[in-house]
């Protein structure tokens, strides 16, 4: 596995979040009924840090819950390794809440439908809208994202890495190429 | 890291990850039932055959649950109007089962040994809900995430099993349980209930229910098997109540509130006196919940696991 390039540093990773945080707000027109969710791992940091712009800009607390889709993916039955389960902690009624869906990567759409199928069986949400960090192309469902912090077209045989200071040493995204085969 | 075995046919020689990743994984399966949807599409597709050569109300309805929460396909059998009663062999029973495409096993059967046996002559993933006086995993399993969600731990506690340990299979799988989790177990109960070498498995032994109180920070009270007393074990239940009841009396004794479990279903004031089965330590209650959320987690880690 080789670094091919660094596409967003530190510093850039706090501007794109700060825009992402201000079109939340623009969009939905301040932050009323507003809850923020996390998919589990890396989609739960951003989701936290979102929160806390957004706080901090319109001086409110922001619900954040968590989401673990893994009792709703649909590659149980052939996965090689068993995933460990995380849980999911949403501790709020989402029912007429306008949910803020936030994940680090969007590629095939799959995590997202499995996200989409949870949400709604924990109640009715008014809306749902998605923010990833980096759209990478290649879905495979019908998905789009509605805040989108960076489009990076890649090819398959390249992977997005997002770092983040919470898991990872550093804050950074990197695509990197696979190994041949 | 997956769970090491395909089975689960007893805790004995289990290995302690298996336990904690179990334990670990019910954790989430019981934030799903306080959901409005109390189901996951995890099980999607798997069929499940619930084999019950004995009869069970609570295990059979838990597992069931359990299973239907995971949105798998469940087939019943029940021994009564069965082939069973017919005079089919367990082996041409499971074979029959198995020409069905049946994913997973689920069995109660009165012959220790009975799931062994069924793991070995079928493809399916068998999970052992009792097998004659032998073991009862899962029973075990939720008394362990049920002092666990109260306790923190396990390490360090002291649990005292009271009752007919002899015929108690709940009892065996909580000593080889509780012991690779670090907690102590002790017995208790009448010298005609207690097995003769039971210290061998690492257990203190209290003829003295005021004694075992003494020492202990949970008790797991077993059910007197009116059932089974056609050999006269103690003179009356009415005697069995006044040695080895727990009554309010008995736990005034003790230094520390001592928390009371029960597997079900309860001879109120036989082995235990109402207000203490009712009280404000009893978790009898939410273990009965646990349970299902163990059993999920059970079906989840074998049905998706490397054996699948």
């Amino acid at each position: 596995m080789k670094i091919k390039s660094k596409i967003i540093d530190e510093k850039g990773l706090e501007r794109t979040l700060t825009r992402l945080a201000h079109e939340i707000i623009e969009r939905n027109k301040g932050i009323e009924s507003l809850a923020i969710v996390g998919i589990k791992t890396r989609g739960e940091f951003i989701a936290k840090r979102l929160a806390k712009i957004i706080g901090e800009l319109e001086n409110k607390e922001i619900n954040v819950g968590l989401l673990d889709i893994t009792l709703y993916r649909d590659d149980l039955r052939t996965l090689h390794e068993q995933p460990v389960l995380k849980g999911t902690e949403i501790l709020f009624d989402v029912t007429d809440k306008s949910i803020i869906l936030v994940d680090d990567v969007l590629f095939t759409g799959r995590t997202i439908r499995a996200a989409l199928d949870e949400l709604v069986d924990l109640g009715r949400p008014a809306t749902i809208q998605l923010v990833v960090l980096i759209d990478r192309g290649h879905r495979q469902l019908p998905i789009k994202a509605d805040f989108v912090g960076k489009n990076v077209p890649t090819s398959l045989n390249e992977q997005i890495k997002v770092k983040l200071k919470e898991v990872d040493e550093e804050d950074s995204v990197l695509i990197v190429q696979l190994d041949e085969d | 890291m997956p769970i090491t075995s395909r089975h689960l046919l007893g805790l004995e020689g289990v290995p302690k990850e298996d336990i904690q990743l179990i334990l670990d994984t019910a954790t989430t399966f019981r934030e799903v039932l306080d959901r409005p949807i109390k189901r996951v599409p995890t099980l999607q597709g798997k069929t499940i055959v619930n084999l019950f050569f004995e009869s069970s109300t609570r295990t059979r309805i838990s597992f069931e649950l359990a299973e239907r929460r995971l949105s798998a396909d469940v087939v019943n059998f029940a021994v009564a109007g069965s082939s069973v009663a017919k005079g089919e062999t367990l082996k041409d029973t499971a074979r029959n089962i198995e020409a069905m495409k049946i994913d997973m096993v689920v069995v109660r059967h009165s012959s220790p040994g009975a799931a062994l046996f069924l793991s070995r002559v079928v493809n399916a993933n068998v999970i052992n809900a009792g097998d004659g006086t032998h073991e009862h995993p899962t029973q075990a399993l939720l008394d362990m995430y049920t002092i666990r969600e109260k306790f923190g731990k396990l390490e360090g506690l002291h649990v005292c099993i009271v009752g007919d340990i002899s015929h108690s299979r709940v009892a065996l799988s909580n000593i080889y349980g509780l012991q690779i989790m670090g907690a102590t177990v002790s017995v208790c109960g009448p010298k005609t209930l207690i097995p003769k070498d039971i210290e061998k498995l690492g257990v203190r032994v209290y003829y003295n229910v005021e004694e075992a109180i003494r020492n202990t920070d949970i008790l797991n009270v077993l059910r007197i098997q009116l059932e089974r007393q056609d050999r006269s074990f103690f003179p009356s239940t009415r005697e069995y109540h006044n040695y080895f009841g727990i009554t309010k009396e008995k736990l005034e004794k003790a230094v520390k509130p001592i928390t009371i479990m029960h597997p079900g279903p309860i001879n109120r004031d036989v082995e235990i006196s109402a207000d203490v089965a009712d009280g404000e330590n009893s978790v009898i209650l939410q273990q009965v919940l646990n349970g299902v959320a163990v059993r999920m987690a059970v079906l989840y880690l074998l049905g998706t696991g490397e054996g699948k």
